[in-house]
């Protein structure tokens, strides 16, 4: 995954503008500063609200709804694993639970080195394949808990 | 001559390894010096079978899968042809049985063609949709479509050429200056990936199938709501977009633009006025009805908000006439439903079928049972929404009234299968947790009801007051059911109570391990 950029008012200024009088612009504009940023910064909220002429709050409203964005960074990598019906019934979440106890961690946390976040999902599409997870992006399916192991080495633990 | 080698490009045959297996092939033809050409496709839908390559030859294609990286060495062996004695070889794709006996009209090109070649797609039947909905007229084109009986694949079932007309009759005086087609491929349930195949295997189709529906009410744009969960999707979709747009089958000539956009990661989107209000770039909470999406939808104006199948099987509703696609199925059920068999199941993949195979059919027959081996307990038909279904059930045909007199619905079309291991209480206290998470916060019974079910659930699970506890959740369930705006809230209740009501045993059994946990 690139590394998210240090926060720059004229960059995110930019990219906002980017969407300018676009329809119901605010999404895939959040989308563009956390491509960019790694997060939607604090800092930005403000940039959009007086941009679409919103209130800040509608803005943190809308930041705070959606699971997608984050006010932080993740780690350098991110995984997100599946914990749907489909991939519960081939056992996922045991392994799952294997996976974050060997890390030490819970879902949502990123390790201690700041390399790995593992994230809940529910349902990537890969339900003939469960269980199955993603990482920066990236389908996996049919885990086994040597999976784990290879998703480990990918992301330099 | 070039040989053709298939290799799927879908999301689920790259995460068991499709990519590593193109690139051997293209490694392993250079060093032979074998003229071959890559192709990558969609997926059949075979997915036991993935990643499964197709070679050309002159009697058709020949599959072979499962494959992996250090399969392809030993294929070309013998150099080209390939032998079909490799053990890996499955013959025919047509001839294997899970593919012969299926109906395929959705999904008529998946898996065949190249999704980003455009003569591909016409080679294929693509754009006579189109081309009959403009010699019929906008009025005829949605009256095909009421003919053809399609109904909304996205689970609610509403008739989809109904909808049309009642967008099509909207006016200028009622505030339609400008009219929408939306595209709901905010695909959430677990156990489905229809939406996820057509989007990756066979992107024209949807292009197509919005252009008749702009067409057929008057609307010019068009927006294709993907979920972030799906960026292979969002990759194919916007290529395919552009290559249209070069050709003139999009923009200013054709009269109609589609706009990709992405969703955050939230479940609830995919009801239909949570994606409107998430397009409009607001949180994405449910707004009461009326008024209906037809008459004030998105930013306000009439706007049809289609299911991606429903929308994608319209041009060959078009093409081959409603009477064609209407003598298919059952009942008030016509045409055909792409079943997505998914979880513990032996043969999971995408079964295109007329309605009213029954549960035991797709599951045992077509499934081939559980992957585990061990017997298939319950079926979960209908995404997380969707009610648990017992063996004692299996006689029910794929229908959605069939499927709402057993207290269940077909859904989007997924079965996800579990085995005997499988704890029907836990299942239910996490369709309670799942609600909790995914609820939009707008009404009091989803927003409180899930997280005290959830609890109260937990209450069960660890043999408190078990009795006075399932009275508690079935009352509660009442309340969600008969009080929530959306199908988040009110359809919670059904793997709820079909767990308990199928599987009391679960319900009530001590279980210190549980509690330990």
């Amino acid at each position: 995954m690139p590394k998210a950029a240090a926060w720059d008012e004229a960059e995110a200024n930019s990219i906002i503008r980017r969407h300018y009088g676009r329809e119901g612009a605010m999404l895939p504009i959040l989308h563009d500063l956390q491509a960019v940023f790694g997060c939607v910064p604090p800092a930005a909220v403000r940039l959009v609200a007086d941009a679409l002429n919103l209130t800040r709050a509608e803005v943190h409203g809308v930041v705070s709804f959606y699971h997608d964005f984050r006010e932080q960074p993740a780690g350098q990598h991110v995984l997100k694993l599946c914990r749907a019906e489909a991939c519960q019934s081939m056992d996922g979440e045991r392994l799952a639970r294997a996976f974050l106890d060997r890390l030490g961690v819970d879902w949502g946390d990123t390790t201690p080195d700041g390399r790995l976040t593992v994230e809940a999902t529910y349902c990537l599409g890969l339900c003939a394949c469960a269980p199955s997870a993603m990482l920066d992006g990236e389908p996996i399916a049919r885990l086994t808990s040597s999976s784990f192991d290879d998703i480990l080495r990918e992301a330099g633990r | 001559m070039t040989t053709r080698i298939f290799v799927p490009r879908d999301a689920a045959a790259r995460a068991v390894g499709a990519d590593r297996v193109a690139a051997a092939i293209a490694a392993e033809a250079k060093q032979l010096g074998l003229a071959i050409d890559v192709v990558r496709t969609g997926s059949r839908g075979l997915f036991w079978l993935e990643p499964m390559i197709e070679v050309e030859t002159l009697g058709g294609r020949i599959a072979f899968g499962p494959m992996t990286a250090k399969d392809v060495p030993g294929l070309f062996a013998g150099g080209l042809p390939v032998s079909a004695a490799h053990p890996l070889c499955v013959g025919r794709p047509e001839d294997i049985p899970f593919l012969k006996r299926q109906t395929r009209i959705t999904f008529a090109r998946c898996g065949i063609v190249d999704p980003l070649s455009l003569a591909d797609y016409r080679a294929h039947g693509g754009y006579r949709g189109l081309e009959r909905a403009r010699s019929l007229g906008a009025a005829g084109t949605v009256e095909e479509v009421t003919k053809s009986g399609l109904r909304g694949r996205g689970g609610a079932g509403f008739p989809t050429g109904i909808k049309w007309k009642t967008v099509a009759d909207t006016t200028a005086a009622m505030g339609a200056d400008r009219k929408y087609i939306v595209c709901n491929a905010d695909e959430g349930d677990s156990g489905t990936y229809a939406d996820r195949m057509i989007m990756e295997g066979d992107p024209f189709v949807l292009i197509e199938g919005m252009t008749i529906a702009g067409f057929a009410v008057g609307a010019t744009k068009g927006y294709l709501y993907i979920r972030s969960e799906y960026p292979d999707a969002i990759r194919v979709m916007e290529r395919a977009i552009v290559l249209a747009e070069a050709e003139g089958l999009l923009g200013a000539e054709a009269k109609f633009d589609i706009e990709v956009r992405v969703g955050a990661g939230a479940y609830v989107c995919g009801e239909e006025t949570s994606l409107l209000e998430s397009l409009e770039g607001k949180r994405g909470q449910v707004r009461a009805k009326p008024p209906l999406p037809a008459h004030k939808g998105l930013f306000g104006r009439p706007t049809v908000i289609n299911n991606l199948i429903s929308l994608a099987t319209v041009p060959a509703i078009l093409a081959d006439g409603a009477k064609h696609y209407a003598d298919l199925g059952m009942g008030r059920s016509r045409g055909t439903m792409p079943i997505q068999l998914a979880g513990n199941v032996k043969h999971g993949g995408l079964f295109e079928a007329a309605f009213g195979l029954t549960l035991g059919e797709i599951v045992d027959d077509i499934g081939g049972g559980t992957a585990s081996g061990r017997p298939a307990r319950a079926v979960q038909v209908g995404g997380p929404l969707g009610a648990y279904f017992p063996r004692g059930l299996f006689d029910t045909p794929f229908d959605y009234e069939a499927f709402t007199a057993r207290d269940g619905l077909i859904g989007h079309g997924g079965v996800v299968v579990f085995d005997d291991s499988v704890d029907m209480a836990k299942q239910a206290r996490f369709a309670l947790e799942f609600c909790a998470i995914e609820s939009c916060g707008k009404c009091t019974p989803c927003r409180i009801g899930s997280v005290r079910g959830t609890e109260t659930m937990d209450k069960i699970i660890a043999g408190d007051r078990a009795e006075a506890n399932l009275a508690l959740i079935t009352d509660l369930c009442q309340t969600l059911k008969f009080g929530s705006l959306c199908a988040l809230g009110g359809f919670t209740p059904y793997p709820v109570m079909s767990a308990i009501k199928h599987f009391p045993e679960d319900f009530t059994r001590p279980r210190l391990a549980a509690a330990a946990e």
